[in-house]
């Protein structure tokens, strides 16, 4: 089968910081935080009292989803369908209406979550089943506890016809569902495709990273400064939460369309470490690592050099430095040769199975946008990486020229994707000339 | 509670659920659930456990799968209470 290009023609995203593309890009540029004090975490005895959570969306729910749909919708499920609203919308199509006869079967869903709905398992079911009382549980529960909740309402909300499920690879779960997507439309099995993920906020989501001292701790009383990737003063991820999702479309059907074209997506890789290697249930396998950028940046046919900026994993664990070092040798590029290297998560914490949504998101406007985010408190770089200090700006520089970013997810189990966004240009990639 | 006021007590439980907002505009005891109201059917294990709690009454399986429009829910709380 000829493999068919694929673009990028919408963007949704519903970040801690800002919801909309034109509030997100601003967000991303000005380096706004969405980290906050959470008071209930507090009350609750976390360790880690502050979050990333989206803001305003008990009002904002209400113009995208009727009052039935509410009903059955737990965050987790809110915020998948408001980024996938927004992307399908971003790229130029209407909302079908809920009486149409047929759905739209050249378009799919593959968006993921990490944890789903276990805030309504906590609140709902669990203490209904335990007290005996199966018989109040309502309609609504199995919609909102099963993992595909989010993809499951969003089909219903846009009429979608062709594949639609939820994928969850922890961390990595919003970047394997672009990759995955990617892969359904350029062998010609769909025109488009939503793709990214979605996690809720919750006390019972966040409580099992607490409990294994992954979360940071020590900067409760300034949430802007919690999070804090590549730095010496790394201590454990912020929670956070949302959603991001891209409208993926072939290059034939968004040019049908005369739809706006953000950005192209060159390739996709994913792999495991296989709980070997260094690599554990929670740690990276570094091999695993440097196979899965190196396959990505060589089946999209660019040369190591092209790649202008790397939105990193860099959760502000013990981790980032390993992970830069991955870069570096995956890339086979000595430090004052790496790309710009850049954490997200600096600025809205870490989204679970979310993040790589989002973060593909933020690498495809910045892309699009000609920008590079700086990286947040990480003034104190973490000594290992003094020799890429060069390459980590902490603020944001405007960057016309910039035509490839590479995004990467890692996540427990040892899970390993990355993706390749060029900014569209209408002659092929080499790969597909 | 006469029949007029649980009527309009009904009506408010199902309004939520309604995918049909035209058709509550004109509800009458006859409008039915499902097809007028287009209430998704799933649906009607919540509103009965709405009711329940909203007239202080229980309702068996049987007696639930015996409503089929507006009147017939009224009937049933009236004939309950």
């Amino acid at each position: 089968m000829k493999a068919r290009r694929v673009v990028v023609t919408g963007v949704g995203v519903l970040a801690p910081s800002a919801h909309g593309i034109e509030d997100f890009v601003a967000a991303l540029r000005g380096m706004k935080s969405g980290v906050r004090h959470q008071p209930k975490l507090e009350a609750l005895g976390f360790g880690c009292q502050v979050a990333g959570v989206p803001q305003g969306v008990d009002e904002l729910r209400h113009s995208y989803l009727g009052e039935d749909e509410l009903m059955a919708m737990n965050p987790n499920m809110v915020y998948a369908a408001i980024a996938a609203i927004d992307a399908w919308e971003d790229g130029g199509l209407k909302r079908p209406a809920l009486d149409a006869d047929a759905p739209d079967w050249e378009s799919g869903a593959i968006l993921g979550t990490g944890i789903g709905g276990i805030d309504t398992i906590a609140e709902k079911l669990a203490p209904r089943v335990d007290a005996g009382r199966v018989g109040r549980l309502g309609s609504t529960m199995v919609e909102q506890i099963m993992s595909s909740g989010n993809s499951a309402r969003v089909a219903g909300l846009l009429g979608l016809g062709n594949q639609v499920s939820t994928n969850s690879s922890a961390c990595t779960t919003g970047t394997e569902a672009v990759i995955q997507a990617f892969e359904r439309i350029r062998t010609g099995r769909a025109e488009r495709m939503l793709a990214g993920g979605s996690e809720g906020s919750s006390p019972y989501i966040w409580a099992g990273f607490d409990g294994m001292k992954v979360l940071s701790r020590a900067s409760n009383h300034e949430p802007a400064r919690a999070s804090r990737p590549l730095s010496a003063s790394a201590a454990g991820f912020v929670p956070g939460s949302g959603a991001g999702v891209l409208l993926l479309e072939s290059l034939e059907s968004a040019l049908l369309r005369g739809a706006r074209i953000h950005a192209e997506v060159l390739s996709g890789a994913l792999s495991c470490g296989g709980h070997r290697g260094g690599g554990s249930m929670t740690a990276p396998n570094p091999e695993g690592v440097r196979r899965c950028i190196r396959a990505a940046v060589d089946e999209a046919g660019i040369a190591a050099e092209e790649v202008g900026a790397i939105n990193g994993h860099l959760t502000a664990t013990f981790a980032d430095p390993h992970e830069v070092r991955s870069w570096s040798a995956a890339l086979a590029l000595p430090p004052e040769r790496m790309p710009w290297i850049q954490s997200t998560k600096s600025l809205i914490g870490h989204a679970l199975g979310a993040a790589g949504g989002i973060e593909c998101a933020a690498a495809v406007l910045q892309l699009a946008h000609g920008f590079v985010h700086g990286t947040a408190n990480c003034e104190d770089l973490h000594p290992e990486l003094a020799r890429y200090a060069r390459r980590i700006p902490g603020e944001t520089l405007d960057a016309p020229d910039l035509d490839v970013v590479a995004k990467a997810s890692f996540g427990f189990g040892d899970v390993n994707g990355c993706v390749i966004f060029r900014r569209f240009h209408p002659t092929p990639s080499r790969r597909s000339r | 509670m006469n029949q007029t006021e649980v009527f309009e007590q009904v009506v408010g439980i199902l309004r939520p659920f309604v995918r049909a907002p035209e058709a509550l505009e004109a509800v009458a005891s006859n409008t039915t659930i499902l097809g007028d109201l287009k209430v998704n059917s799933a649906r009607l294990v919540d509103v009965v456990l709405e009711m329940e709690d909203a007239f202080g009454i229980s309702i068996t399986d049987d007696e639930a799968d015996g409503v089929r429009c507006v009147g017939d829910a009224v009937s049933l709380v009236l004939a309950k209470r």
